[in-house]
């Protein structure tokens, strides 16, 4: 959410109310706002001190829908309405004195489709700026920049004293060595290619330069005398740069998303109009378009929507009359009418600040913020289902508490390694078929997400070196492997292991934990894969070099019911084939190359198995079918 | 020979009704009374043993003692300094008198020196010539003695005064001591026969518990400790929300699937493509597998629609759609990924397919109930309570409250007809059950909740509120591209797990609750939960 810092006693005079720290808050939280921080006793102890201090300020963090309260401006008019101090004002287009023809005009170069296609402008006039509102004024388009501009990508601003430029004015494309201007606060002039590499190490600029720098033509904008306004999304020109005592103001914003571009030169133009010697008027441009149209800019119109009592009533749980509701959204800095052919409708005119509102649930939310969140009933949903866990935590519940009842500590390791921890440290390979891998990682501790629980409960043995020995710990928890046939291209699996470090490796003890975890799902064991078994486990000697030579055996699972089906399945069952037995775990003496590797002093065995054959269909209680 | 010494202390005790010095008792195989340190603190050991019991009662007294410097216990042995001069020296008149070279051989240089003065003092020595002789016949070296009583008794019956003067001479050093005064104790018996500290199997055959004695225990003393496991203190407060859900009829969503598509994370939510959220800074991407499979395309098209172009009464975000950010693949943010993937499934059958798959992992609820009771027409929805605890990922730069991956809690209501009051009232009782009882909401924003409430609760020991969840009715942007009737409403709420944690065991540090870094003992040692 962004933060928006304000000038406390400012903001007490357009309020015209000064309220105390606690008041101000709950003002805030009914309104949707939150009271961050007051620094007027910050400001006092300094004072005290002899120390230079600002104003006191309050900073107001604000949703981030709401590009309307990213200013003083826009907070003030809108907390003013909403306690019905005043009514929000009608944003109007003033045409200059003789009408159309006298209006400024930009002609929108084709060529700019190439890099940044889309142009607004507006223009501010009689302007009367103060130190404080000149502030604000910057602050806002830096604001709009870093949030709804997405970092100047999608949308960017730029402001010029109109009284140094003559119109018409140019938007087009050039190459970059065709370019040359002096930048804002330089009086030197640069081309573009140079004011690239100039920018390089300005800690600001160097992170929008990406925006353009490898494109074949740079955006530009010239006024009638091939002066440069600005080069967006970079830099204005000098030449044209706002002060104090501009009076007039030109606006221009270019972008590469339409609806963005009209929400930001909107935002600009309404939230200063304030400023202008007749309130909340902006004077228009006329744009001449690549395709030979024409457009006025900014377009001011209001949205027009029906919001019904009935929804309103039947999605807050209150029974407001539609003029209850008429009142609240007025409240808002809506404009709601009473519909005169349907008794329910009201028809509302959402203003140019309000950009955020999209669909009839916009209006209601804002009619329950106006009636106050916590001043709605406290009823109880009358939804009537049965409650039930699934079936994969009900099984891993089931292993966890009984390990834990054999004496097993369990522990939580993160999901995330690296990726040595998760191949080379465990002495395998990557074959690039099993592994997710991040691309984005911000330390070499998230690589990959673990194809095993080993990892982690090393590290855990690693971190815990001061605790007795011997250490048992366990954990039941998700590994992820790539599955090319799933939509998301990966699937979890829920895996239990266990690991026993101390003086002496005790393969015998971990196979003892495993044993338990089949006998409590009453897995019984058979002898090996030529058992004519119907169900059960067993251990076969493996070559794995995670573990110590002739110390590690893969664990296979043959399930239930699957022999009995057919001919051919009774058939495998009298030979003693069974290639339908699962491996779902193995289990060893770590290698002490392992232990090397995860800085293990100890000898440890380990077992790790997937659960998810042992998984039980649910009941499907209460579905109502028919 | 501890024995013996009971025994002794009880036979004395037993002839003379008390002891009222114990250093004048005789350690057995002692030649002497125990009047030294060493022997006090044999004797304490024996009276503490006999005290277990109840056998005797003592009290102890502080005494100063005397020990002799490594210097004093020679002089003890040899003689001061100045008597082995007069000794190596020869009588007058009886042989020459030695030089000081020789004396020096014969004594050692430091005696010589040392000796000489003091020989000198006493008149026991006489200078001759170059060399020196014996001036007297005979010497009472006082040093020794006195040095050789402290030795023997730790005492000098000739006072304080010449005690003073061995210490500033560093021969003799202060020591503190203890003796005892013993009294018969409520057990008193001449018998020093041990014990029982356990009541034993034989006892029991044989009927020796009848007439033995047992040790008195010690009731002060801990227990030992179980040789038991333990649960993770975070999936001991997991269980404990987990049985509020189902204590409310909820049932458990599948969330086995960490990675997920940016269609099902964001799209499908009605996240905005450009939502800052989906940054590289906040979210983790998969570069391998590269990209997801398509979902169902009339899904899809419905959902990119709904962003690009509106639809079912939105204006939607009109940016443009790019399929290639909505296959995209990521580490979830929020299990509200899984919620809507469910949610989904839970339409199908307003959307007239049949259901199969995961959804068996959940209930369906009874047939759907209007504004509190009023039977509507069937349009193939059936209301769902749903929740889940998993975990989620972002791409934090790691501190003491953030980490790449923590766990959410998440709830999910849908029926027709449910309101805003109904969500707050419900959030109500959700926090009451965790123990939760003033909680206020505040509006916020959230792309795909409207309303979108922060849930703020008041933290006693902080005297502050602080927040603690959010909560929404889902869009119908979200909602009526699934397919679900436009009365059908869908609370959702999350939190994440590890903050009630944090505050239920007083964690300031989330490294010490989850991850590797979790000391072993902390899990053993952590309460049980009870909110």
């Amino acid at each position: 959410m962004p933060t928006v810092a304000v000038d406390k006693a400012e903001l007490w005079e357009r309020l015209g109310q000064e309220y105390s720290s606690e008041d101000f808050d709950a003002l805030c939280f009914e309104y949707g706002l939150e009271l961050d921080e007051d620094t007027t006793a910050e400001v006092e102890e300094a004072i005290k001190k002899g120390l230079p201090a600002e104003r006191p300020q309050l900073k107001i963090e604000t949703p981030a829908n709401r590009y309307d309260l990213l200013c003083i401006e826009g907070i003030a008019r809108a907390l003013k309405v909403f306690l019905g101090k005043t009514k929000a004002p009608k944003y109007r287009l003033v045409y200059p004195p003789n009408g159309e023809s006298d209006l400024l005009t930009v002609t929108i170069h084709p060529d700019t489709k190439k890099i940044r296609p889309l142009f607004a402008c507006a223009i501010l006039r009689n302007i009367k700026f103060t130190p404080s509102s000149y502030a604000s004024f910057i602050d806002l388009q830096d604001k709009l920049h870093q949030n709804i501009c997405r970092r100047r990508q999608l949308v960017s601003i730029g402001t010029h004293d109109l009284d140094t430029l003559k119109g018409p004015f140019r938007y087009e494309a050039r190459a970059p060595k065709d370019i040359k201007f002096a930048p804002l606060n330089r009086e030197q002039e640069y081309t573009a290619e140079e004011l690239m590499t100039l920018y390089e190490s300005d800690k600001q600029l160097s992170r929008y330069l990406h925006i353009i720098r490898d494109s074949q033509v740079y955006p530009i904008i010239y006024d009638a005398e091939d002066r440069v306004l600005s080069m967006p999304p970079i830099i204005n020109s000098n030449h044209s740069k706002i002060t104090l005592n501009t009076t007039n103001v030109f606006i221009d914003v270019t972008a590469t998303d339409q609806t963005k571009l009209d929400i930001v030169v909107n935002i600009v133009a309404t939230m200063f109009s304030e400023y202008c010697a007749e309130p909340f008027t902006i004077e228009p441009v006329k744009m001449k378009l690549p395709d030979g149209s024409t457009k006025i800019s900014p377009d001011l119109s209001e949205k027009q929507m029906l919001a019904h009592a009935s929804y309103v009533n039947s999605c807050t749980g209150l029974s407001l009359k539609t003029e209850e509701v008429s009142n609240l959204l007025s409240k808002m800095s809506l404009f709601p009418t009473l519909s005169t052919s349907n008794a329910d409708e009201i028809e509302v005119s959402i203003p140019p600040t309000r950009p955020d509102i999209f669909h009839e649930c916009d209006i209601m939310e804002d009619a329950a913020i106006a009636y106050g969140f916590n001043n709605l009933p406290h009823t109880f949903p009358p939804t009537t289902t049965v409650g039930q866990p699934s079936a994969i935590n009900k099984l891993s519940d089931i292993v966890r508490l009984e390990w834990a009842l054999a004496g097993w500590v369990e522990v939580l390791p993160l999901t995330l390694c690296s990726h040595e921890e998760n191949f080379a440290f465990l002495n395998h390979e990557d074959d690039n078929q099993t592994a997710v891998k991040i691309a984005n990682p911000k330390s070499l501790e998230f690589q990959v997400v673990r194809t095993t629980l080993i990892p982690g409960l090393l590290k855990t043995i690693r971190e815990n070196r001061s605790h007795s020995l011997p250490l048992k710990i366990f954990e039941a928890g998700d590994v992820v492997f790539k599955d090319s046939k799933r939509e998301r291209q990966s699937r979890n699996e829920r895996h239990a292991a266990a690991v026993w470090c101390n003086k002496t490796a005790g393969f015998e003890i971990v196979h003892g934990v495993f044993d338990r975890a089949m006998k409590m799902l009453e897995v019984p064991r058979i002898s090996n894969s030529g058992s004519n078994a119907e169900t059960g486990y067993y251990m076969k000697e493996t070559s794995d070099p995670m573990y110590f030579p002739g110390r590690a055996a893969t664990i296979c699972y043959r399930a239930p019911n699957k022999r009995k089906n057919s001919t051919l399945e009774k058939l495998k069952g009298a030979l003693h084939v069974n290639d339908d037995d699962l491996v779902i775990g193995s289990l060893g003496i770590l290698h002490p190359s392992v232990l090397e590797k995860f800085d293990i002093q100890y000898p440890c065995s380990a077992v790790e198995f997937t659960l998810d054959p042992f998984k039980k269909q649910m009941q499907k209680i209460w579905t109502n079918d028919e | 020979m501890a024995e013996a010494l009971q025994q002794l202390i009880l036979n004395t005790l037993d002839a003379q009704g008390a002891i009222k010095d114990t250093r004048s008792l005789v350690i057995p195989g002692q030649p002497e009374p125990a009047a030294s340190h060493d022997s006090q603190i044999v004797i304490l050991g024996a009276l503490n043993s006999l005290l277990s019991r109840d056998m005797i009662k003592y009290d102890s007294h502080e005494v100063l003692s005397y020990i002799l410097s490594p210097e004093g216990a020679q002089i003890a042995k040899e003689g001061s300094h100045e008597a082995r001069v007069w000794v190596a020296l020869p009588a007058k008149g009886l042989g020459p008198p030695m030089t000081q070279a020789q004396l020096g051989k014969e004594v050692g240089d430091a005696t010589a020196k040392v000796g000489q003065g003091n020989a000198f003092k006493q008149k026991w020595i006489a200078r001759e010539g170059d060399g020196l002789v014996k001036a007297v016949d005979s010497i009472k070296d006082v040093t020794q003695l006195e040095l050789q009583e402290i030795e023997s008794s730790g005492d000098l019956k000739s006072g304080q005064k010449a005690l003073a003067d061995l210490r500033k001479r560093k021969l003799v050093v202060q020591r503190k001591g203890q003796w005892f005064t013993v009294q018969k104790g409520a057990n008193f018996s001449t018998s020093t026969a041990k014990p029982e500290t356990d009541l034993t199997a034989d006892m029991l055959a044989s009927g020796a518990w009848k007439t033995s004695t047992f040790k008195k225990y010690n009731f002060e003393a801990e227990g030992i400790p179980p040789a038991g496991g333990s649960l993770h203190p975070l999936l001991k407060v997991r269980e404990e929300i987990r049985n509020n859900f189902l204590e409310m009829g909820f049932a458990e969503m599948p969330t086995s699937s960490y990675v997920e598509s940016a269609f099902w994370c964001f799209d499908a939510m009605f996240v905005p493509q450009q939502h800052p959220a989906r940054d590289l800074q906040d979210t983790f991407y998969i570069s391998d597998p590269v990209k997801s499979l398509p979902p169902e395309p009339s899904y899809y098209k419905r959902v990119s629609t709904v962003h690009e172009h509106g639809g079912y009464g939105s204006t939607g975000y009109r940016a443009p759609w790019s399929h290639e950010e909505s296959s995209k693949l990521l580490l979830r943010t929020h299990t509200t990924a899984s919620s809507t993937h469910m949610l989904y499934k839970l339409a199908a059958r307003c959307r007239g397919e049949d259901i199969e798959g995961d959804e068996k992992e959940f209930t369906h609820g009874a047939r759907p109930t209007t504004a509190h009771g009023n039977p509507v027409s069937d349009d193939g929805f059936r209301p769902a309570k749903l929740f889940s605890i998993d975990r989620v990922f972002r791409n934090e730069t790691m501190d003491a409250t953030h980490l790449a991956e923590f766990h959410q809690v998440e709830g999910v209501v849908a029926d027709k007809g449910l309101t805003l009051a109904d969500l707050i009232g419900f959030m109500r009782v959700f926090f009451k059950k965790m123990g939760i009882e003033k909680v206020r909401f505040k509006p916020a924003y959230n792309p795909y909740t409207e309303p979108s409430l922060e849930i703020f609760a008041f933290h006693p020991m902080l005297d502050k509120w602080v927040e603690v969840g959010n909560s929404g009715m889902f869009r119908p942007e979200m909602l009526e591209p699934m397919g679900f009737p436009k009365d059908v409403r869908v609370h959702g709420w999350g939190l994440s797990l590890e903050r009630p944690t944090m505050i239920r065991y007083g964690i300031n540090n989330i490294r010490t609750l989850l991850g590797h870094k979790v000391s072993v003992e902390g899990i053993e040692n952590s309460a049980a939960v009870m909110f």
